[in-house]
Protein backbone atom coordinates (compact mmCIF):
# COMPACT_ATOMS: atom_id res chain seq x y z
CA UNK A 1 0.00 0.00 0.00
CA UNK A 2 2.67 2.48 1.19
CA UNK A 3 4.71 1.86 -2.18
CA UNK A 4 1.24 2.30 -4.03
CA UNK A 5 0.87 5.65 -2.60
CA UNK A 6 4.91 7.08 -3.52
CA UNK A 7 4.37 5.54 -6.95
CA UNK A 8 1.17 7.92 -7.42
CA UNK A 9 3.00 10.77 -6.08
CA UNK A 10 5.68 10.22 -8.43
CA UNK A 11 3.45 9.67 -11.19
CA UNK A 12 1.65 12.98 -10.40
CA UNK A 13 4.89 14.83 -10.27
CA UNK A 14 6.13 13.32 -13.64
CA UNK A 15 2.86 14.08 -14.80
CA UNK A 16 2.96 17.98 -13.57
CA UNK A 17 6.83 18.40 -14.99
CA UNK A 18 5.13 17.55 -18.70
CA UNK A 19 2.07 19.79 -17.90
CA UNK A 20 4.54 22.57 -17.46
CA UNK A 21 6.90 21.52 -20.62
CA UNK A 22 3.65 21.66 -22.93
CA UNK A 23 2.85 25.66 -21.70
CA UNK A 24 6.22 26.62 -22.36
CA UNK A 25 5.88 27.22 -26.30
CA UNK A 26 9.59 26.74 -28.24
CA UNK A 27 10.42 30.18 -28.59
CA UNK A 28 10.26 30.67 -24.81
CA UNK A 29 12.61 27.81 -24.50
CA UNK A 30 15.05 29.12 -27.04
CA UNK A 31 15.33 32.81 -25.37
CA UNK A 32 15.20 31.33 -21.95
CA UNK A 33 18.66 28.72 -23.29
CA UNK A 34 20.20 32.58 -24.91
CA UNK A 35 22.63 34.45 -22.40
CA UNK A 36 22.13 38.15 -22.86
CA UNK A 37 25.80 39.65 -24.22
CA UNK A 38 24.66 43.14 -23.18
CA UNK A 39 23.70 42.02 -19.32
CA UNK A 40 25.80 39.19 -18.78
CA UNK A 41 24.28 36.83 -16.50
CA UNK A 42 20.57 37.50 -17.38
CA UNK A 43 18.71 35.29 -20.37
CA UNK A 44 17.33 36.89 -23.22
CA UNK A 45 13.89 35.94 -21.94
CA UNK A 46 14.69 38.07 -18.82
CA UNK A 47 16.66 40.55 -19.70
CA UNK A 48 15.12 43.97 -21.37
CA UNK A 49 17.90 45.63 -23.47
CA UNK A 50 18.10 46.43 -26.61
CA UNK A 51 19.93 43.40 -27.58
CA UNK A 52 17.59 41.04 -26.20
CA UNK A 53 14.80 42.62 -27.83
CA UNK A 54 16.25 42.44 -31.13
CA UNK A 55 16.91 38.64 -30.54
CA UNK A 56 13.80 37.99 -29.45
CA UNK A 57 12.68 39.60 -32.36
CA UNK A 58 14.89 37.12 -34.52
CA UNK A 59 14.61 33.68 -33.00
CA UNK A 60 10.35 34.64 -33.65
CA UNK A 61 11.45 35.53 -37.23
CA UNK A 62 13.47 32.15 -37.44
CA UNK A 63 11.02 29.90 -36.30
CA UNK A 64 8.34 31.65 -38.82
CA UNK A 65 10.48 30.86 -41.18
CA UNK A 66 10.94 26.88 -40.31
CA UNK A 67 14.22 27.03 -38.53
CA UNK A 68 14.21 24.20 -35.56
CA UNK A 69 15.68 24.67 -32.56
CA UNK A 70 18.93 23.09 -33.51
CA UNK A 71 19.67 25.66 -36.29
CA UNK A 72 18.86 28.73 -34.14
CA UNK A 73 20.88 27.79 -31.66
CA UNK A 74 23.74 27.31 -34.62
CA UNK A 75 23.55 29.96 -36.45
CA UNK A 76 23.90 32.26 -33.04
CA UNK A 77 27.00 30.17 -31.88
CA UNK A 78 28.36 30.86 -35.51
CA UNK A 79 27.69 34.78 -34.83
CA UNK A 80 28.60 35.35 -30.93
CA UNK A 81 30.09 31.83 -30.19
CA UNK A 82 29.58 29.03 -27.58
CA UNK A 83 28.59 31.66 -24.88
CA UNK A 84 25.57 32.70 -25.82
CA UNK A 85 24.21 29.39 -24.83
CA UNK A 86 23.43 28.32 -21.35
CA UNK A 87 23.64 25.02 -22.15
CA UNK A 88 27.06 24.88 -23.65
CA UNK A 89 28.15 21.54 -25.31
CA UNK A 90 30.80 19.40 -24.66
CA UNK A 91 33.93 20.18 -26.08
CA UNK A 92 38.04 21.15 -25.35
CA UNK A 93 37.31 24.39 -23.70
CA UNK A 94 34.06 23.20 -21.52
CA UNK A 95 34.95 19.41 -20.41
CA UNK A 96 36.51 20.39 -17.44
CA UNK A 97 33.10 22.29 -16.76
CA UNK A 98 31.35 18.92 -17.47
CA UNK A 99 33.91 16.66 -15.41
CA UNK A 100 34.43 18.78 -12.43
CA UNK A 101 31.44 18.09 -10.95
CA UNK A 102 31.83 14.42 -11.54
CA UNK A 103 35.22 14.55 -10.07
CA UNK A 104 33.82 16.15 -6.78
CA UNK A 105 31.61 13.27 -6.73
CA UNK A 106 34.42 11.10 -7.02
CA UNK A 107 36.34 12.48 -4.22
CA UNK A 108 33.69 13.17 -1.88
CA UNK A 109 32.29 9.44 -2.05
CA UNK A 110 35.74 8.23 -1.64
CA UNK A 111 36.10 10.87 1.29
CA UNK A 112 32.73 9.40 3.14
CA UNK A 113 34.00 5.64 1.93
CA UNK A 114 37.13 5.52 3.87
CA UNK A 115 35.32 7.02 6.90
CA UNK A 116 33.05 4.68 6.62
CA UNK A 117 35.18 1.46 6.45
CA UNK A 118 37.27 3.34 9.18
CA UNK A 119 34.61 3.55 11.76
CA UNK A 120 33.33 0.16 10.54
CA UNK A 121 37.05 -1.18 11.73
CA UNK B 1 57.60 4.88 7.67
CA UNK B 2 54.31 4.39 6.25
CA UNK B 3 53.18 7.22 3.96
CA UNK B 4 49.24 7.93 3.42
CA UNK B 5 48.84 7.96 0.03
CA UNK B 6 45.12 8.91 0.15
CA UNK B 7 45.46 12.13 2.06
CA UNK B 8 48.49 13.42 0.02
CA UNK B 9 45.96 12.37 -2.95
CA UNK B 10 43.36 14.36 -2.34
CA UNK B 11 45.58 17.46 -0.99
CA UNK B 12 46.99 17.74 -4.56
CA UNK B 13 43.58 17.47 -5.83
CA UNK B 14 42.28 19.95 -4.23
CA UNK B 15 45.12 22.39 -4.62
CA UNK B 16 45.06 21.60 -8.91
CA UNK B 17 41.27 22.94 -8.31
CA UNK B 18 42.32 25.85 -6.05
CA UNK B 19 45.33 27.01 -8.49
CA UNK B 20 42.74 26.47 -11.49
CA UNK B 21 40.13 28.67 -9.60
CA UNK B 22 42.62 31.37 -8.27
CA UNK B 23 43.86 31.89 -11.96
CA UNK B 24 40.01 32.07 -12.87
CA UNK B 25 39.61 34.81 -11.13
CA UNK B 26 42.01 36.88 -12.69
CA UNK B 27 40.14 36.33 -15.69
CA UNK B 28 37.58 38.87 -17.28
CA UNK B 29 34.09 38.04 -16.31
CA UNK B 30 32.77 39.68 -19.00
CA UNK B 31 32.28 38.03 -22.46
CA UNK B 32 33.20 39.61 -25.69
CA UNK B 33 32.91 37.81 -28.59
CA UNK B 34 35.72 36.13 -30.86
CA UNK B 35 36.80 39.59 -33.36
CA UNK B 36 40.24 37.73 -34.89
CA UNK B 37 38.08 35.31 -37.23
CA UNK B 38 37.44 35.87 -40.45
CA UNK B 39 33.84 35.85 -41.59
CA UNK B 40 31.67 36.32 -44.79
CA UNK B 41 29.84 39.29 -44.69
CA UNK B 42 25.80 38.37 -44.04
CA UNK B 43 23.26 38.72 -47.02
CA UNK B 44 20.44 40.64 -45.94
CA UNK B 45 17.85 43.43 -47.43
CA UNK B 46 16.96 46.44 -45.63
CA UNK B 47 15.56 50.12 -46.52
CA UNK B 48 17.60 52.56 -47.28
CA UNK B 49 17.72 55.58 -44.96
CA UNK B 50 17.76 58.74 -47.65
CA UNK B 51 14.33 57.36 -49.98
CA UNK B 52 13.46 54.29 -47.97
CA UNK B 53 13.70 52.20 -50.70
CA UNK B 54 14.70 48.60 -50.18
CA UNK B 55 18.29 47.14 -51.08
CA UNK B 56 19.93 43.58 -51.06
CA UNK B 57 23.54 44.05 -49.42
CA UNK B 58 24.45 41.77 -52.46
CA UNK B 59 24.16 45.51 -54.82
CA UNK B 60 26.35 47.21 -52.37
CA UNK B 61 29.48 44.95 -51.47
CA UNK B 62 32.46 44.78 -54.37
CA UNK B 63 34.99 42.38 -53.57
CA UNK B 64 37.84 45.15 -55.25
CA UNK B 65 36.86 48.13 -52.42
CA UNK B 66 37.35 48.32 -48.99
CA UNK B 67 34.54 49.25 -46.87
CA UNK B 68 33.51 49.91 -43.40
CA UNK B 69 30.00 49.00 -41.67
CA UNK B 70 29.47 51.24 -39.18
CA UNK B 71 26.50 50.65 -36.83
CA UNK B 72 25.49 53.86 -35.18
CA UNK B 73 22.47 56.24 -33.51
CA UNK B 74 21.64 59.33 -32.41
CA UNK B 75 20.94 58.35 -29.38
CA UNK B 76 24.12 56.49 -28.50
CA UNK B 77 26.92 58.96 -27.03
CA UNK B 78 29.97 56.69 -27.59
CA UNK B 79 28.84 57.84 -32.12
CA UNK B 80 29.46 60.85 -31.16
CA UNK B 81 32.65 60.58 -29.88
CA UNK B 82 33.32 58.52 -32.91
CA UNK B 83 32.06 60.79 -35.25
CA UNK B 84 35.04 63.18 -36.13
CA UNK B 85 36.85 59.48 -36.86
CA UNK B 86 34.99 58.79 -39.29
CA UNK B 87 34.70 62.18 -41.51
CA UNK B 88 38.52 61.58 -40.92
CA UNK B 89 38.20 58.14 -42.31
CA UNK B 90 35.84 59.53 -45.18
CA UNK B 91 38.22 61.65 -46.61
CA UNK B 92 40.27 58.30 -48.05
CA UNK B 93 39.65 57.20 -51.66
CA UNK B 94 39.63 53.33 -51.49
CA UNK B 95 37.28 52.83 -48.77
CA UNK B 96 33.52 53.38 -48.46
CA UNK B 97 31.81 54.08 -45.26
CA UNK B 98 28.32 52.27 -44.75
CA UNK B 99 26.16 53.23 -42.10
CA UNK B 100 23.69 51.08 -39.69
CA UNK B 101 21.22 52.89 -37.93
CA UNK B 102 20.25 50.95 -35.24
CA UNK B 103 17.30 51.53 -33.60
CA UNK B 104 16.73 54.93 -34.26
CA UNK B 105 13.95 57.94 -34.87
CA UNK B 106 14.86 59.18 -38.65
CA UNK B 107 14.15 62.91 -37.45
CA UNK B 108 16.86 63.12 -34.74
CA UNK B 109 19.06 60.83 -37.03
CA UNK B 110 18.77 63.60 -39.82
CA UNK B 111 19.30 65.97 -36.95
CA UNK B 112 22.44 64.04 -35.76
CA UNK B 113 23.68 64.27 -39.51
CA UNK B 114 23.30 67.72 -40.16
CA UNK B 115 24.84 68.86 -36.97
CA UNK B 116 27.78 66.58 -37.14
CA UNK B 117 27.98 66.30 -41.25
CA UNK B 118 27.50 63.00 -43.04
CA UNK B 119 30.55 60.59 -43.70
CA UNK B 120 28.49 57.81 -44.80
CA UNK B 121 28.17 57.00 -48.76
CA UNK B 122 24.87 54.85 -47.98
CA UNK B 123 22.66 54.51 -44.50
CA UNK B 124 20.76 51.25 -44.09
CA UNK B 125 17.81 51.73 -41.47
CA UNK B 126 17.63 48.88 -38.89
CA UNK B 127 14.34 49.66 -37.02
CA UNK B 128 14.12 45.91 -34.86
CA UNK B 129 18.03 45.36 -34.73
CA UNK B 130 17.28 41.93 -36.45
CA UNK B 131 20.35 43.24 -39.15
CA UNK B 132 22.67 44.34 -36.45
CA UNK B 133 22.63 40.38 -34.86
CA UNK B 134 23.21 39.01 -38.66
CA UNK B 135 26.35 41.52 -38.16
CA UNK B 136 27.34 39.47 -34.87
CA UNK B 137 26.86 43.06 -33.19
CA UNK B 138 25.83 43.35 -30.04
CA UNK B 139 25.36 47.31 -29.27
CA UNK B 140 26.54 50.70 -30.71
CA UNK B 141 28.54 51.11 -32.08
CA UNK B 142 30.72 48.45 -33.73
CA UNK B 143 32.44 48.67 -36.62
CA UNK B 144 33.37 46.25 -39.19
CA UNK B 145 35.92 46.18 -42.35
CA UNK B 146 35.24 44.36 -45.15
CA UNK B 147 37.74 43.45 -47.87
CA UNK B 148 36.73 40.93 -50.59
CA UNK B 149 33.53 40.43 -49.03
CA UNK B 150 34.75 39.05 -45.78
CA UNK B 151 35.12 41.29 -42.49
CA UNK B 152 38.46 41.22 -41.73
CA UNK B 153 38.42 43.51 -38.90
CA UNK B 154 35.64 44.27 -36.40
CA UNK B 155 35.74 47.12 -33.78
CA UNK B 156 33.57 46.74 -30.58
CA UNK B 157 32.91 50.26 -28.92
CA UNK B 158 33.58 53.51 -30.69
CA UNK B 159 36.95 54.24 -33.50
CA UNK B 160 39.70 56.17 -31.71
CA UNK B 161 43.13 57.36 -32.85
CA UNK B 162 44.54 53.84 -32.30
CA UNK B 163 41.77 52.01 -34.00
CA UNK B 164 41.09 54.74 -36.86
CA UNK B 165 45.65 54.48 -37.75
CA UNK B 166 44.82 50.45 -37.44
CA UNK B 167 42.21 50.99 -40.52
CA UNK B 168 44.36 52.72 -42.41
CA UNK B 169 47.32 50.80 -42.55
CA UNK B 170 45.02 48.02 -43.33
CA UNK B 171 43.35 49.53 -46.59
CA UNK B 172 47.38 50.67 -47.94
Amino acid sequence: MKLFRYLLVIFFLINFNLLNAQDEDLERKIIKNLRCLVCQGQSIYDSDSEFANSLKILVKKKLEDGKNEKQIYDYLKNKYGEWILYDPKFNKNTYFLWLLPILIFIIGGAIVFKIFIMRKN
Amino acid sequence: MKIKIFPVFLFIIFFIIFVIFYKGLQNSNIYIPNINTEKNIPIFEAKTFIGNKKINSKDIFRSDKYYLMNIWSSWCVPCKEEHPFLINLSKQKNIEIIGLNYKDNNKNAKIFLNELSNPYNLIFLDNNGTIAIEWGAYGVPESFLIHKNKIIKKIIGPINKDSLLEIKELIQ
